[in-house]
């Protein structure tokens, strides 16, 4: 009659059992259990610690720092508002420009491409995300900035320079470069998603539409393409964090011009994240370093934000699996 | 004991039909000559070669791994969504070789269409699942007219007339097989293959959808694999049964033994293994 | 009548045409989107090829940096690469026994209510931005303290962990029930169970796991830049002081407008690059090989 205790070892023993034995099963899960502890208690300890640094600015400014364009250390007066423009713009910016080619190579590596490559391919694709940011950053100052800056942006101005978005270039790279920095970023990680997503469409509803004599087109858009809408949307919400949170990359080619919002790509810019990189080691003054963590304090709400709605996304869409998708 | 008599025992062959006119009075909807198919190397079918006819329903009956799938398959060219599939041979749907590469799939499947084995409605409102097809290919003049007559020909309107917009998927399996019928034919194919359309359906289902086949078959042609013997005896004019043959090294592909009118496939065939198998003998 | 739709097929107002132009259209998108995406990553490798490379000198990877003088070359970046093995190490070091300890608290002992919640937890942390992480850690450990490699290790750690406990969370997953019984069944306490026999299965996995985490942080800047970045010229080992790595000293270099600067960051980048490449791609082969060996289809 031997059955098992609560640590799993039998209950009833009737040859001696080292204590040691005893001992471990309350070791290993109280260790263990301490260690899941500490990974719960880090977020509440970077939450704690970012919004403890960021006081003395909150007391000072309080949410007017959210709309004050503007970053003056003589003065002592700091506004997030040009950041949070600048971040805005570039990320938005970018996933404009990344979506459509992220669900274009998703869609051909499911649809279109021959067996034999498709493999290749997208170890090539995903390769991209491994590259560093900061390395990605050098590439755009050295290479990228100077062929936008001398050949893309003068001609897109002169073409469209009735639109705002595509005013005289700057000096240096700018937002413009910096979108499409973070366009290659994020890039990798929407379109492996969707490649995923794409890949769980059941073949016998693909079959459905095009036995009625559609083309592969209409087919993936009238029954791949909703199938699969709530996970891109859970995708392209992971790519915007990713976009919003990059600050290397973005501080090595946006420019770091602060104390403008204007909707011309082609000048300078600043993000949240950015703006906390190039600036942390020259801060002249406790509030100044107390306004840059008032930054990462919104940077962090910001990315816990996206990141529980992209969950919920994810799960409303699992559930909603065979009901009515419009 | 003669041989239909055993038969007769076996299988009770409705007779309730008008029997066919002759042969030459009949139109051709489908003239196969010598079609044989593979997967990569594994051979599936040799040399098939048969008529289908208008406004009939032709039913391609055998046992499990004979290529009937496969060959119906063909007829719609839905094979070229497989890689690695190859044919050789001439399917003639009213004179044109669809079989030939340069022939357009999408065209094709328009007039030749689809029902599937296990329904698979998209999942949209009962409504959008026939209306969709009907916008995508050009057809919305008096979209709602249109979806009513199909849906009606599937004998689903009064089912459904009321909860258009439901979702599909909250259908029975047979309703959502009805739904699959109405979305092929509200865009007016010519003919209709079915790949085992009624066995993940219960019996009653299975019922609703041979009767459609009966009063349907004035407006379609239509052409359907079944295992169930009973079921071709019940709603088919002709029958074609496919068997398996085994070559030198152990591959296996399948044949068209005996294509006749379904009677005789039934109470007195030609071939030999037809009536080993119509008996159930083997198979 | 094209060959292509015979007559028979074509219906009034079918479109087939316009429909198929519109298909071919989209297709050659499609077709134009996979090279553009491949095409950017050949562009930026073969970029730091180019430019890396032909700088790529021994004395990059064995001698300091030296103050600026005019018409001085300047020497190498050998503190930079001992600096981010030291963090790096420290890091790994750090992150390992937490990440399998918090691993095994999920797979083995936890509830499914905490094992969701925990779950929520790595998520939430792989969502934190690096650069979040570093102000962090600045707040936590630098402030008042100055800055040293631990402080840069422990932010590259807290980046790693969800990595590492995700990772071998799988691998422990994978590891069948029916291997725990028997232990158990012979009388072998809970403990030396998932010591002695479970873990060791998972080996592989975690050793998989652990190189993708430090492929992925080998060139993290942002958490480095507020921990360990002040630092001078000379080769340094002792984390207790700020150390320099190698992507901080790129992203201060890139900001410089020398061309020696810029070509000695090239050859910092190409080194980095062929590391985290060859790391990512070799713990991507290790984990298929171990996977087939086990026989096991991935979940």
């Amino acid at each position: 009659m031997s059955t098992l205790d609560a640590t799993g070892a039998p209950a009833h023993r009737p040859f001696a059992g080292r204590r040691g034995a005893r001992v471990g099963d309350v070791v290993l899960p109280g260790m263990s259990g301490l260690a899941a502890l500490v990974a719960v208690v880090l977020i509440g300890l970077i939450a704690y610690k970012v919004a403890a640094g960021s006081r003395l600015a909150l007391s000072t400014f309080g949410l007017g720092f959210l709309s004050h364009v503007g970053w003056d250390p003589v003065h002592g007066r700091f506004g997030g508002a040009s950041f949070l423009f600048g971040t805005a713009v570039t990320s938005v910016g970018a996933l404009i420009l990344a979506t459509p080619l992220a669900l274009a190579i998703a869609l051909f590596l499911t649809e279109l491409a021959p067996r034999w490559l498709r493999a290749p391919v997208t170890a090539l694709v995903e390769t991209l995300a491994a590259i560093p940011s900061v390395v990605i950053g050098l590439w755009g100052i050295i290479v990228l900035g100077p062929v936008l800056r001398d050949h893309v942006m003068p001609g897109l101005h002169s073409a469209l320079g009735f639109i705002p978005l595509f005013g005289p270039a700057g000096p240096g790279p700018g937002v413009f470069t910096a979108i499409v920095v973070l366009t290659i970023m994020i890039l990798p990680i929407v379109s492996s998603i969707a490649r995923e997503l794409f890949l769980g469409v059941p073949p016998e509803l693909k079959e459905a539409a095009l036995g009625l004599g559609t083309t592969r087109w209409e087919m993936v858009r009238g029954v791949v393409l909703p199938y699969t809408r709530g996970g891109i949307a859970a995708a392209v919400i992971l790519g915007l964090g990713r976009a919003v949170g990059e600050a290397i990359a973005v501080a090595q080619v946006i420019g770091g011009v602060d104390n403008l919002v204007s909707w011309n790509l082609f000048a300078g810019g600043n993000t949240l994240a950015a703006k906390i990189a190039l600036e942390f080691q020259s801060s002249t003054s406790d509030l100044e370093t107390s306004s840059l963590f008032y930054l990462a304090l919104i940077l962090l709400v910001f990315s816990l934000v996206v990141n529980v709605v992209a969950r919920s996304v994810v799960r409303r869409v699992a559930r909603r699996q065979g009901l009515v998708l419009r | 004991m003669s041989l239909s008599s055993t038969i007769e025992r076996t299988v009770r062959v409705e007779t309730k039909r008008e029997p066919l006119p002759p042969r030459e009075r009949l139109q051709q909807v489908f003239d196969i000559q010598d079609l044989t198919a593979a997967y990569g190397s594994k051979p599936t079918l040799k040399n098939v070669s048969m008529e289908v006819y208008e406004n009939l329903v032709t039913a391609v009956i055998g046992p499990s791994g004979c290529g009937k799938s496969t060959f119906i398959r063909c007829l719609n060219r839905m094979n070229d969504l497989v890689p690695g599939f190859r044919q050789a041979g001439t399917i003639r749907y009213h004179g044109q070789d669809i079989a030939a590469k340069d022939v357009d799939a999408v065209a094709v499947r328009r007039t030749i269409g689809m029902v599937f084995q296990r329904p698979n409605p998209f999942p949209k409102s009962i409504r959008d699942n026939v209306a969709w097809g009907l916008k995508v290919l050009g057809m919305r003049d008096d979209l709602e007219g249109r979806i009513e007559r199909a849906l009606t020909q599937a004998a689903l309107w009064d089912e459904v007339k009321d909860r258009l917009k439901a979702s599909a998927l909250s259908l029975s399996g047979g309703q959502q097989q009805r739904l699959c019928i109405a979305r092929a034919i509200a865009v007016e194919p010519d003919v209709v293959l079915m790949d085992e359309p009624a066995s993940a359906l219960d019996p009653i289902a299975t019922q609703a959808i041979e009767q459609l086949l009966h009063e349907l078959k004035s407006e379609y042609s239509f052409v359907i694999v079944t295992h169930n013997m009973q079921q071709a005896a019940r709603v088919a004019d002709m029958t074609a049964f496919f068997s398996i043959s085994r070559g030198a090294e152990g591959e296996r592909w399948g044949e068209l033994v005996e294509y006749d009118a379904t009677e005789k496939i039934f109470t007195a065939p030609s071939d030999k293994r037809t009536e080993d198998y119509v008996t159930g003998r083997f198979g | 009548m094209s060959a292509a739709a015979p007559a028979v097929f074509r219906r009034a107002n079918d479109r087939l045409a316009r429909r198929r132009v519109v298909n071919h259209a989209l297709e050659l998108v499609a077709w134009l989107a996979a090279p553009v995406g491949v095409g950017i990553l050949g562009l930026v490798v073969w970029s730091v090829a180019k430019r890396g490379a032909s700088q790529l000198n021994l004395d990059l990877l064995t001698k300091p940096p030296v103050p600026f003088a005019i018409g001085t070359v300047r020497q190498g970046l050998a503190n930079a690469f001992a600096g981010s093995l030291v963090i790096v190490g420290l890091a790994t070091a750090m992150t390992l026994p937490v990440g399998i300890l918090v691993a095994v608290y999920v797979n083995e002992f936890a509830r499914r209510p905490v094992r969701n919640g925990l779950g929520l937890a790595l998520d939430v942390l792989t969502g934190i931005p690096a650069i979040v992480i570093g102000i962090f850690v600045f707040g936590l450990v630098v402030v008042g303290r100055g800055q040293s490699g631990y402080a840069g290790a422990f932010a590259l750690a807290v980046l790693m962990l969800p990595y590492v406990a995700r990772a071998t969370i799988e691998v422990l997953a994978l590891v069948p029930d029916s291997l725990r019984e028997a232990s158990l069944g012979l009388g072998v306490p809970r403990w030396r169970t998932t010591v002695g026999i479970v873990l060791p299965q998972t080996i592989g996995g975690i050793v998989t796991g652990g190189v993708l985490a430090v492929a992925r942080v080998a060139g993290e800047t942002a958490p480095l830049l507020f921990t360990s970045s002040i630092v001078g010229n000379q080769i340094a080992w002792n984390p207790a002081h700020a150390l320099q790595t190698v992507p901080v000293a790129i992203f201060e270099l890139s900001e410089q407008g020398d061309p020696a600067d810029t070509a000695r960051a090239w050859a910092a980048a190409f080194v980095l690059l062929v590391f985290i490449l060859v790391t990512s791609l070799g713990a991507r082969w290790l984990a298929n090989r171990s996977r087939r060996k086990l026989g096991r289809a991935a979940r």
